[in-house]
């Protein structure tokens, strides 16, 4: 039986923490992702959960307890947003490399240069070479969803790699909205014991982590990472059949919202895809064929996949939340087109950027994106590579 | 009700706009309504107008933007009609609620030509003959649910102080008053 609830993202994805019950959590707060270090260490004092609770002096000290809690055999986690994810840049590395599975709540937002607290994903961008799982969700539903999915496939011994659970600060962080949840039992049977087969603790086989690795190995290990991310592919669609056998959803690498038949298409992640889809209905309902690629799953990137979906889409429009500055493109632009290169696809691809900083991203603009899909489709108007949407000029 | 609302709060951090339109999402979906409720955020000070959303259905929500053409407006502090375009976006076949000392005749003219409905009520009055003290937040939800006519009256009534036993397990003596104040309210709302 689910239970129907209210309550904000940082609270669901607290709630499926506590249910977890996962044997430690190191944290240092950070605008938006606090609540959920807050909520947690609030459950554990009211004896709601036992989790080893470490508060530390800053986020590179929480990615490193982290690891080291994880490296010891334990069943580890973190939360941060922002410069907070910035902080622990190098430990982000060193978690990936010594293929522990460790969950990063991610509550993503800008980072600072002006300073702001409001969402885009440049956080989570930046850190796309990080060698960690991301996944990302539209809302609290999703971030819950996600979350008691994510340790099942960071633990699965075909991948061994840590994790970064995203959602979109303040939008779905803060927002209360209906959720479903899943009893309490149900979690912990579908996610199971953490049984590593090496840890360090382990004095019947002992082991060093992190060790120096000069080129003849270095090379190797980035190999075997890399072989890692390309098995968490079946893995993440195995756990997500399981999930839906236990809870009803049912969730892929994406969601094609009236994609199969569809002309134009936004591709797009997190809060803004539930937008975007408002906005096809509407046009739907004015005879437009429009569609959304909403992509929950970055890494490992399912760039064949993507191609395979559009492949019927005549103009999509990649909607990228962070900018990369190479001018040529955003993160998701990139990889998308190069995608559809090497499956020689029809489809083109224009990629826009949207909601940098905060920046308000409504059903209106969604549906101006569209139109303008239409009217190059229809010859009446030039490509633009790479325009800002609602920039003030 | 059997369409979507949108509703946005103006206040003044502080004042309680964003508790006040977390509770109305709550006690909707506590009659079995699709809520959301959310503040607009930016740096937390304390008196800076801020602004507050609902949306209110009878199925899932899916939009996540800011609410610019809102059916309903709830102003919690009148010296924002002076600073802020409450009225912005407004649809005229919806109304707006001010919390105000001063007559209605007083205040229309500081709406820009707003064509709806206007409504105004006391909360500070309200607060202080129930509370004692001022809270403004919970006379001006009473007073959004009368006049967007959310749910009955003796349904927000029951489905509040359940709410307020919750949240005031602590307190109960503060129990009655505020349940007084959405009494009252609902009277004082003009």
């Amino acid at each position: 039986m689910s239970i129907r609830e209210r309550m904000s993202g940082n609270e669901a994805v607290s709630y499926a923490i506590k249910q977890i019950n996962p044997d430690v959590m190191a944290a240092f707060p950070i605008t938006p992702s606090t609540e959920i270090p807050q909520m947690v260490s609030t459950f554990i004092a009211n004896g709601e959960m036992d989790t080893e609770f470490i508060p530390v002096e800053s986020e590179h000290s929480s990615m490193s307890a982290a690891l080291g809690a994880s490296a010891a055999g334990a069943r580890a986690l973190t939360a941060t947003s922002s410069c907070g994810l910035a902080y622990m840049w190098e430990i982000l590395y060193v978690a990936a490399s010594d293929r522990l599975p460790i969950v990063l709540a991610l509550v993503n937002r800008a980072l600072t240069g002006p300073i702001n607290i409001n969402c885009d994903h440049s956080d989570s961008m930046g850190a796309r070479d990080s060698g960690w799982i991301q996944i990302y969700a539209e809302n609290n539903q999703e971030a819950y969803d996600n979350f008691i999915q994510s340790f099942r496939i960071a633990e699965h011994p075909d991948v061994s790699l840590p994790f970064m659970a995203c959602q979109d600060g303040f939008i779905t962080s803060h927002a209360v909205e209906n959720i479903e949840l899943l009893e309490t039992e149900v979690v912990k049977n579908f996610v199971g014991e953490y049984n590593p087969e090496n840890y360090l603790l382990n004095s019947q086989m002992p082991m060093a982590v992190g060790p120096y690795a000069n080129s003849p190995f270095y090379m190797e290990t980035k190999y075997n990472q890399r072989m890692a991310m390309k098995n968490a592919k079946k893995v993440i669609l195995d756990v997500a059949k399981e999930f839906e056998a236990i809870s009803g959803r049912s969730y892929g690498f994406f969601e094609e919202y009236k994609t199969s038949d569809a002309d134009v298409a936004i591709v797009i992640i997190g809060s803004a895809a539930g937008t975007s889809k408002e906005a096809v209905d509407k046009l739907r309902e004015n005879g437009i064929k429009a569609g959304v690629l909403k992509i929950r799953v970055f890494r490992p990137f399912p760039g064949k996949e993507i191609a395979e979906a559009l492949k019927n889409v005549k103009y999509a429009a990649i909607l990228d939340r962070a900018e990369s500055f190479s001018a040529y493109g955003g993160p998701l632009g990139s990889e998308i087109k190069s995608a559809l290169y090497d499956a020689k696809s029809n489809c083109t691809a224009i990629n826009y950027f949207y909601g940098i900083g905060g920046r308000d991203y409504t059903v209106e603009a969604a549906e101006g994106v569209f139109e303008e899909l239409i009217d190059i489709m229809n010859g009446n108007k030039e490509i633009e590579q790479f325009k800002y949407i609602g920039l003030r000029q | 009700m059997d369409k979507s609302i949108e509703i946005r709060w103006h206040g003044r951090g502080g004042q309680g706009a964003k508790t006040a339109a977390l509770l109305l999402a709550d006690v909707a979906f506590n009659t079995g309504m699709y809520v959301q409720g959310f503040p607009e955020y930016g740096p937390e000070r304390m008196g800076a107008p801020i602004t507050a959303y609902n949306r209110i259905g009878d199925k899932p929500i899916r939009v996540h933007s800011n609410i610019y053409n809102p059916d309903y407006v709830v102003v919690v502090d009148e010296t924002l009609l002076h600073s802020v375009d409450v009225t912005k976006g407004l649809s005229k076949d919806g109304a707006i609620v001010i919390n105000t000392t001063q007559d209605k005749k007083e205040i229309i003219p500081l709406l820009k030509g707003y064509e709806g409905r206007v409504y105004t009520i006391d909360a500070h009055k309200v607060s202080m003959e129930t509370l004692g003290k001022y809270f403004p937040n919970s006379p001006m939800l009473a007073a959004i649910v009368k006049v967007a006519d959310i749910m009955d009256k003796d349904v927000f009534l029951s489905e509040m102080e359940a709410s307020y036993k919750h949240k005031f397990a602590k307190k109960p003596e503060v129990i009655e008053g505020n349940m007084n104040a959405l009494k009252m309210a609902f009277e004082e709302v003009k």
